[in-house]
């Protein structure tokens, strides 16, 4: 199949790359770009495992074609890390024992920056709709969501008066 | 030195994040440590080792793997729950550009008459090969019939769509009633029923039946004043994790084949595959990926001797990766089941009489848990007159799998509503009734094992003083249930091996695949033996080249056994380092003494961290390996209490509190036993409120997506409380008990008594989804 060349910023970088028009976003990052932190759990849209930030907004790449990202700002999972140090819903996830098998957290992980970036102070009500299109079959989500708060408390503690 | 702890005085450390001004802290303890005995790490909350690399997406888990040359592949399922194979013409798949090999059953040597170890049981070979790829027949609606390897997955996909298969369809059978009754269609020609362990020459769908019987059950309830007879049937559910299986093969040019694969037990699927196609052990080596959940549906090998004969007939390495379809149609799910209940009690509460007739829905093969399930189905209790019968069908659906607690909460479904529906009848608090039948230490299980020190009584009571057991309910259609559910502990076998490093930390290489932070829960009890933190111990899961043979993480067993063996070579350890000690010392190695890391002599002292610096001059490097095949295993009890609300207009069930106690014998990383507790609890909600094949009358699943297959999602659930109970197991060094499984058991049984207490209805069929809710509401039943 003829491939399109699609030019993207993933994780603050530009890059490009050739994609048949039947690729998923998600296949591309995985399989073009060897970006396989963001996860497949069910390729049409209802785990959440494959949650990326795309222009801003939180969208499963599954449901994205790799030819959409032309001229997109994506951030996955790879770019959430600060330098070598860990974001602080990285750290909270951690501290928190948020995962256990572990392949829901990168989607988690991209949407609960997305969530505390809108809303930095939400309800536990506000984290549990938010975060309803990422499945965790592992948790039961009490600690995700205990781990959501504590790092809205941190970065409201660190953010300048 | 047995001390008991204040729990309040033990929980503090664990919930951090709700305490610190910006949300309110919450008016009560929602994590419990009911702890007994403290050690130094054992018992701590230190970060997972492998966090840093789950947090930030650089754990590769199976479907990450990529090499050089990799193909990728697609696998053909059968459209038909029953039908003969007529043909197979793979000409036009094999033609389509970019397709490099196309197999099936026939590729597969064929399967000797024999048994084969599946990781936690033994079952004809002939299952599993036919299971692997259809040979003759398919079996259900997704059973696999050929496979493809070509340059990408579309490719690959187009070219099973040419596959031509003909197909003669078959009657089906598709639950346990229909299979068992007269003139069902037959799944297997022969298939022979065995009776109480007997060969038969019954041709049935009715793979065994056999009965465990103490005392006389019709004396028993001769005695009784009260006698209740219940029937209940639970749907077929899936384990749902989140990663579909795959596996990745390299067929070598030595004949030596690679595979990496997401499985519960590395070396099961190394012997599975070696068996089933016919090479020695020693020429496969598999390496476990990270995995992305099991609950025990990651045990069985589906893909990888497929992937394996594709990288044979093609040169090139392979990678197969399920569709979400695939893994609901075409692995798992854990049967469905038809059970009835009766049982008998005096006024006063004494139960006499137990009565259990159990079917399960095995799917495509024999082997449905159903023995577990009878095993367990009375084992909260202690009575003298016990009969259980257990009938082992086959049914046209997925061949079924282990999920967390194979076997038991569709055995609690029924025995705890008819425990609890007893209770009201007499007229006393249902934790009362049944701790004054409780099991304990003595007590005989129905299939004739003594209990030893269990926790049932100590999980009664921690329920019967929890806060929530006499907070007030509010509001109308509101009801609280109470349920108990027991869940085995098994040894099988565990290797580790500990080398020091000169910096005074310690690698840890073992062989148990970390589904929920075992590698930390193994690395805490090395590191509680050596007397060094546990962040200084760095633990590593290896491939079946580099490692002791280990079995599979299930049965709740991986931090009691592989720790176990962590223990004992950390033990071995400490033994050369009052060798090396002593040399340093200039002491008699048998003066030498060990505490907290910390070797001593004639009042001169020496640190871990030293003697490993000194190794090279003191006799070379330190190292040990052990293994253990542990006997001393725990059983554990869990029981809930849970509050819901029903909406009788549309008869949605919300679960508005939910408490999870256990007991663990002692929790090693209490952080990631609550989390085994509350992840069971959840996926027990599910099982009992929304999970749920739908079947259509071709006999295929009408729900195979993710949208339709409903888990819970954050929404749909409150926080999940958690008490830990810790009853030291005797047979364990730290007294551990397996702690995985049983909290998934009560849930559903639990769930369904607060119904009954809300709106007076008591539901015998899961789930109890809205439709049910609201027909029982309205119609009376
Ligand atoms: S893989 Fe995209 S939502 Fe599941
Ligand atoms: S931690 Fe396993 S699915 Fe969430």
């Amino acid at each position: 199949m003829k491939k399109t060349q699609v030019q993207t910023i993933v994780n603050g970088r530009p890059v490009e790359f050739l994609c048949e028009p039947r690729q998923s976003l998600l296949e591309v990052l995985r399989d073009n770009l060897s970006l396989t932190g963001t996860k497949e759990g069910c390729n049409d849209g209802n785990c959440g495992a494959c949650t990326v930030e795309m222009d801003g907004r939180i969208v499963p790449s599954c449901l994205v074609l790799g030819v959409e990202a032309e001229g997109a700002q994506i951030v996955t999972i790879e770019g959430i890390a600060l330098g070598s140090g860990l974001h602080e819903v990285q750290k909270a996830f951690l501290e928190g024992a948020a995962l256990q098998c572990g392949v829901c957290t990168p989607g988690f992980i991209v949407a609960t920056k997305a969530l505390l970036e809108q809303n930095p102070n939400p309800t536990e009500h506000e984290i549990r709709f938010w975060l309803a299109n990422n499945l965790c079959r592992c948790t039961g989500y009490d600690k995700i969501v205990r781990s959501v708060q504590a790092a809205a408390c941190r970065l409201q503690e660190e953010a300048p008066a | 030195m047995s001390t008991t702890l204040d729990p309040v005085q033990t929980q503090a450390a664990a919930n951090g994040a709700a305490g610190n001004g910006v949300h309110p802290a919450p008016a009560y303890e929602p994590n419990m440590v009911l702890a007994t005995r403290a050690y130094d790490v054992v018992g701590t909350r230190p970060v997972r080792h492998d966090g840093a690399d789950k947090v930030t997406g650089r754990a590769l888990y199976g479907a990450d793997k990529q090499m050089a040359g990799l193909l990728q592949g697609f696998v053909l399922r059968s459209p038909h729950a029953h039908a003969k194979i007529v043909s197979i013409d793979t000409s036009k798949a094999e033609a389509l550009d970019g397709v490099f090999a196309v197999v099936t059953a026939d590729d597969l040597p064929p399967a000797k008459d024999k048994i084969v170890d599946v990781g936690e049981g033994d079952t004809r070979l002939a299952y599993v090969h036919g299971n692997v790829l259809a040979k003759g027949k398919t079996l259900y609606k997704g059973h696999a019939v050929a496979a493809v390897a070509a340059t990408n997955v579309h490719v690959a996909e187009q070219a099973a769509k040419l596959i031509d298969v003909k197909y003669a369809t078959l009657g089906s059978s598709m639950t346990a009633p229909e299979a068992m009754s007269s003139g069902a269609a037959l799944l297997h020609d022969d298939l022979k029923t065995m009776e109480y362990g007997q060969p038969t020459d019954k041709a049935s769908n009715v793979a065994q039946h056999f009965q465990w019987k103490i005392g006389d059950s019709d004396e028993g309830f001769a005695k009784a004043d009260v006698v209740v007879e219940r029937t209940f049937d639970t749907a077929t559910v899936h384990q749902g994790y989140i990663e579909p299986h795959n596996a990745t093969a390299l067929w070598n040019n030595d004949g030596r084949v690679h595979i990496w694969t997401s499985t519960q037990g590395a070396f099961v699927v190394r012997d599975v595959t070696a068996t089933i196609l016919e090479i020695p052990v020693s020429q496969i080596k598999v390496t476990p990926m990270e995995i992305g959940g099991g609950f025990g549906g990651k045990i069985p090998v589906y893909l990888e001797p497929v992937a394996a004969l594709l990288s044979k007939k093609t040169g090139r390495p392979v990678k197969l990766v399920m569709t979400r379809a695939d893994v609901l149609e075409g692995t798992g799910p854990t049967p469905g089941s038809h059970v009835s209940v009766k049982i008998g009690a005096v006024n006063g509460g004494k139960i006499t009489a137990m009565q259990g007739n159990l079917a399960y829905e095995a799917g495509a093969y024999p082997g449905s848990f159903v023995a577990p399930g009878g095993m367990c189905i009375f084992a909260a209790y202690a009575c003298e007159n016990v009969t259980v019968d257990c009938y082992d069908v086959v049914v046209n659906k997925p061949s079924s799998a282990a999920y967390r607690a194979p076997g038991a909460t569709q055995a609690a479904f029924a025995a705890e509503q008819v425990i609890d529906e007893i209770a009201g009848k007499l007229g006393i608090d249902p934790i009362d009734f049944r701790l004054q039948n409780a099991a304990k230490e003595g007590s005989r299980r129905v299939d004739g094992p003594k209990f030893r020190r269990i926790g049932c009584v100590e999980v009664l009571e921690a329920m019967q003083r929890h806060p929530h057991y006499g907070a007030p309910l509010a509001g109308p259609n509101c009801g609280r249930g109470v349920a108990v559910g027991f869940w085995f502990n098994v040894g099988l076998e565990s290797s580790c091996t500990l080398s020091v490093n000169s910096d005074g930390t310690v690698n840890l290489i073992e062989g148990s695949t970390d589904i929920g932070g075992t590698r930390t829960s193994i690395a805490m009890q090395a590191a509680e033996v050596l007397g060094i933190p546990a962040e200084d111990i760095n633990p590593q899961v290896v491939d079946t080249d580099s490692v002791g043979y280990t079995s599979v993480t299930g049965g709740s067993r991986t931090t009691f056994a592989t720790g176990w063996a962590a223990h004992d070579a950390a033990q071995k350890i400490v033994d050369e380092m009052k060798v090396r000690a002593a040399k340093l010392l200039e002491a008699d190695a048998a003066g030498v003494t060990h505490e907290k890391g910390v070797y001593s002599a004639a009042g001169k002292s020496v640190s871990f961290r030293e003697i490993a610096a000194q190794a090279s001059r003191t006799g070379g490097p330190i190292s040990a390996s052990a293994t253990v095949k542990p006997r001393g295993v725990g059983g554990s009890y869990a029981g809930n209490i849970v509050d819901v609300a029903v909406d009788p207009e549309t008869g949605k069930v919300d679960i508005l509190r939910f408490t999870a106690v256990q007991d663990v014998g002692k929790a090693v990383h209490p952080s990631y036993v609550e989390g085994q507790m509350q992840g069971g609890s959840a996926q027990g909600i599910g099982w009992a409120l929304n999970e749920e094949y739908f079947m259509g009358a071709d006999g295929g699943m009408q729900n195979n997506t993710l949208l339709d297959y409903r888990m819970p999602t954050a929404l749909d659930l409150p926080m999940i409380d958690t008490c830990i109970v810790e009853v030291a197991n005797p047979g364990h060094p730290y007294g551990v008990r397996g702690v995985g499984e049983a909290n998934i058991v009560p849930p559903p049984a639990a769930i369904a008594n607060a119904i009954q207490n809300a709106v007076g209805r008591r539901l015998q069929r899961l789930p109890m989804n809205p439709p049910a809710v609201w027909q029982a509401v309205a119609n009376g039943n």
